[in-house]
């Protein structure tokens, strides 16, 4: 039994900050109010100023494992998430081997229940091998617990694939995940095209590759009757056409990352490759307009998008590097910081982490409400660190926010009532 | 004491003319300007980097580059190493920096770097103590070539700056466009470049130059015309249909360059596509030609480089 007292708590109902208390029993929220009084034998957490949120729910995360266990491992990126508050994570399946087989989806799930720390979602392959090719199985996938359906860090490039993913994954009322890029007009490419990207030498990628794919998508989705989620968007006309597409009661969804409303392709100057994503950091104009549309609710979460990577991934001239940063430790930090300029409320930078994510995954987290697992995150928004990368925690350290000083310290994180962090 | 002031912002490296400001230019220049009196005197200047080790490290393949430096730090007194290393044969980036550690250990003092990806020397300077010099990186810059070519040009207009100077043909994937444009603009000249779109670069009007499709309008009034080499693989179908039809709207031939000044200087970087980029018939024009005088000063811009870098690196 534990009792939260002098801190704020996130009511998800009302969207708003109660100062109060909250009480945890047999690893559920048993209650919380302004005064609960102390009950027989419960642990007392006090934190003034702190406050207490659900586990965050990233939606978007690559483990490493299975076949990339030199990056990360379940057991290390189990460590970097609850340092940063995170209780569940949507797993992408371009592992090696790709998670395209009921087993495998198991095999994850079970993973994460080893952990004791963090839930593990799997996405299912969207297609066999996350090759781009045929189908997989995604009705034996749902029934192992796949989430939806992705190639993870991979377009689906061709119209006919994409439209037939979207139609048969609409049978089991599944979403299909696009990294929304124009595999052509990307090839090759290392940054955003333009005056950054000629000036340092760098082949680039068009900001339009990813408007052209989101447009052809929701244009898909439309024809199919589908339902399509865009990964980390990143362009103010990719945006525009997604805010348009749910106007117009299409199932279109879109999450984006810390990256693309934190920084901008200036970050890669004196060839950072540690600011290498994918898709790339953009221009200044698109990030302002990320931003806008996380205060709109064009976007409806905010996900890590971890990609870890070691050093010797990284150790490359920019063009040779692997793109990708590291996310978990950071999520809850780099998003606060849109609190503290003014651009969030922090009901609304902590719904995009937690409740808003929650829904699109269907999962009972995510929210503070009586009866459910205590998946919980207490925080000091005003307590700084400071990103520095060798010394995060977990085993990626490559994290394009590496000497960024941070609002908003993880004081603990809890799974099902159990401290897994602090 | 010249040389405290040369490369102030990037002291131990020549990563690229972007880090240079006008005043390192001009020291840089004049004191080429020196070497290249001392070399056409026959004289060397041994003394200077005796006991120096200065390494060619080249990982792309380049005969002229390597030489002009190999000579400009063989008449310094340098001892000098070339080391060629082919890209294909180990797998890339560990190459480079497994380099670095080598190179370390055999307390290099300057090293000079040619790289096919951009931005390979400056992740080099980061490993290695030697002095790196940027001989080329991708599509990124080549600073000395440009240093090189502000030399041609003081030299024979007398100034460096006022000049319009139209670079001509395949800018996109031009590290000596890049520097040469950043040199160019940065001492005051009017810079245009001149080529078809798909081998014009997004954003590049950024850096203060006009951007035409056209000779006519691109040579009209031109000081210094600079045709830059067209690889072949871009030749085919990519991103120009043939070079025929390249040479027809962009090859640098006499009808072409009628249309810049009388007087107009012709440069290339080398080595030429004759008949592709640049018309024979120009290319051997010693009266418009400067092509061969380039070649000539790019020894005694890399002498003024190394002496200057090599001093830095005493304080």
């Amino acid at each position: 039994m534990i009792l939260f007292r002098k801190i704020r708590y996130l009511d998800s109902a009302v969207q708003a900050l109660h100062e109060g208390e909250l009480l945890v029993q047999d690893g559920m929220i048993a209650d919380f109010g302004p005064s609960l009084g102390v009950p027989d034998g419960a642990e007392i957490i006090e934190a003034e100023g702190a406050i207490l949120c659900p586990g965050l729910v990233d939606m978007r995360a690559s483990l490493g494992e299975p076949g990339f266990e030199y990056r990360e491992t379940i057991a290390s990126a189990a460590q970097a998430a609850a340092a940063g508050g995170i209780t569940t994570i949507a797993v992408l399946p371009d592992s090696a081997p790709a998670i395209d087989d009921p087993a495998l989806v198991r095999l994850i799930t079970a993973r994460g229940a080893e952990s004791g720390s963090v839930t593990l979602l799997p996405y299912g392959a969207a297609t066999r091998g996350c090759q781009g090719q045929e189908l997989a199985e995604y009705g034996l996938l749902k029934a192992a617990g796949a989430i939806a359906f992705t190639d993870g860090s991979r377009a689906i490039g061709s119209s006919r694939l994409m439209r037939r993913a979207l139609s048969y994954a609409s049978g089991f009322n599944m979403r299909i995940v696009q990294h929304p890029e124009d595999v052509e007009l990307a090839a090759g490419g290392a940054a955003t095209e333009g005056s950054r990207a000629t000036w340092m030498g760098l082949p680039g990628i068009p900001a339009a590759a990813e408007a052209i794919c989101v447009a052809r998508d929701i244009r898909l989705a439309e024809l199919t009757g589908g339902a399509v989620h865009f990964a980390h968007v990143t362009t103010a006309e990719a945006l525009a056409l997604i805010r348009h597409a749910k106007e117009r009661g299409l199932s279109v969804t879109c999450d984006t990352a810390p990256p693309y409303f934190d920084l901008n392709e200036t970050a890669i100057g004196d060839f950072r490759t540690y600011a290498k994503l994918s898709p790339p950091l953009r221009a200044e104009a698109d990030r302002q307009a990320v931003l806008e549309a996380l205060a709109d609710g064009t976007i409806d979460a905010v996900a890590s998008d971890h990609q870890p990577r070691d050093a010797d991934d990284k150790r490359l001239p920019f063009a040779d590097a692997s793109p990708g940063g590291a996310g978990l430790a950071t999520l809850l930090g780099v998003t606060l910081a849109q609190v503290q300029s003014g651009h969030l409320t922090m009901p609304q930078a902590l719904a995009l982490l937690t409740a808003k994510p929650a829904a699109w995954l269907g999962i009972e987290t995510g929210v503070l409400r009586r009866g459910a697992p205590a998946d919980l995150c207490l925080f000091h928004p005003d307590r700084s660190w400071r990103v520095t990368s060798g010394q995060l925690p977990g085993k990626s350290q490559n994290t394009p926010f590496d000497g960024r000083a941070l609002e908003g310290l993880v004081l603990g994180t809890w799974k099902a009532g159990k401290r897994v962090f602090g | 004491m010249w040389s405290k002031r040369v490369l102030m912002t990037s002291p131990r490296h020549l990563l690229g003319i972007e880090g240079l400001n006008p005043v390192s230019v001009t020291a840089l220049l004049d004191l080429a300007e020196s070497y290249v009196l001392l070399n056409r005197s026959g004289k060397t200047q041994r003394d200077l980097l005796r006991g120096r080790t200065l390494i060619n490290l080249f990982f792309e393949d380049s005969t002229r580059t390597r030489t002009s430096f190999e000579l400009a730090g063989k008449r310094l007194g340098a001892d000098v190493i070339n080391m060629s290393v082919s890209t294909s044969s180990v797998t890339k980036g560990e190459t480079l920096l497994d380099t670095a550690a080598t190179l370390n250990a055999m307390n290099c003092d300057l090293l000079v770097v040619r790289h096919n990806r951009s931005g390979a020397p400056a992740l080099l300077a980061q490993k290695v103590e030697a002095s790196v010099i940027n001989a080329g990186d991708g599509t990124h810059e080549h600073p000395t070539q440009a240093l090189l070519d502000a030399l041609t040009i003081r030299r024979r207009k007398g100034r460096i700056s006022g000049l319009t100077v139209a670079i001509c043909g395949d800018i996109a994937h031009s590290r000596v466009a890049r520097s040469n444009i950043l040199l160019l603009t940065m001492m005051g000249n009017f810079v245009r470049v001149v080529g078809p779109p798909t081998l014009i670069p997004s954003g590049i009007e950024a850096a203060g130059v006009t951007v035409h499709h056209d000779m006519a309008e691109g040579l009209a009034g031109a000081d210094i015309v600079m045709a830059l080499r067209l690889q072949k693989e871009r030749m085919s179908g990519g991103m120009i249909p043939s070079s025929r039809e390249f040479f027809n709207f962009y090859g640098l031939d006499r009808a072409k360059l009628g249309f810049a000044k009388p007087d107009a200087l012709v440069m290339h970087p080398g080595p030429m596509n004759r008949g592709v980029e640049i018309d024979s018939d120009i290319a051997d024009d010693a009266l418009r030609s400067v092509i061969k005088e380039q070649v000539e000063m790019g020894v005694a811009v890399r002498m003024a480089v190394l002496d200057s870098l090599a001093r830095g690196t005493n304080l």
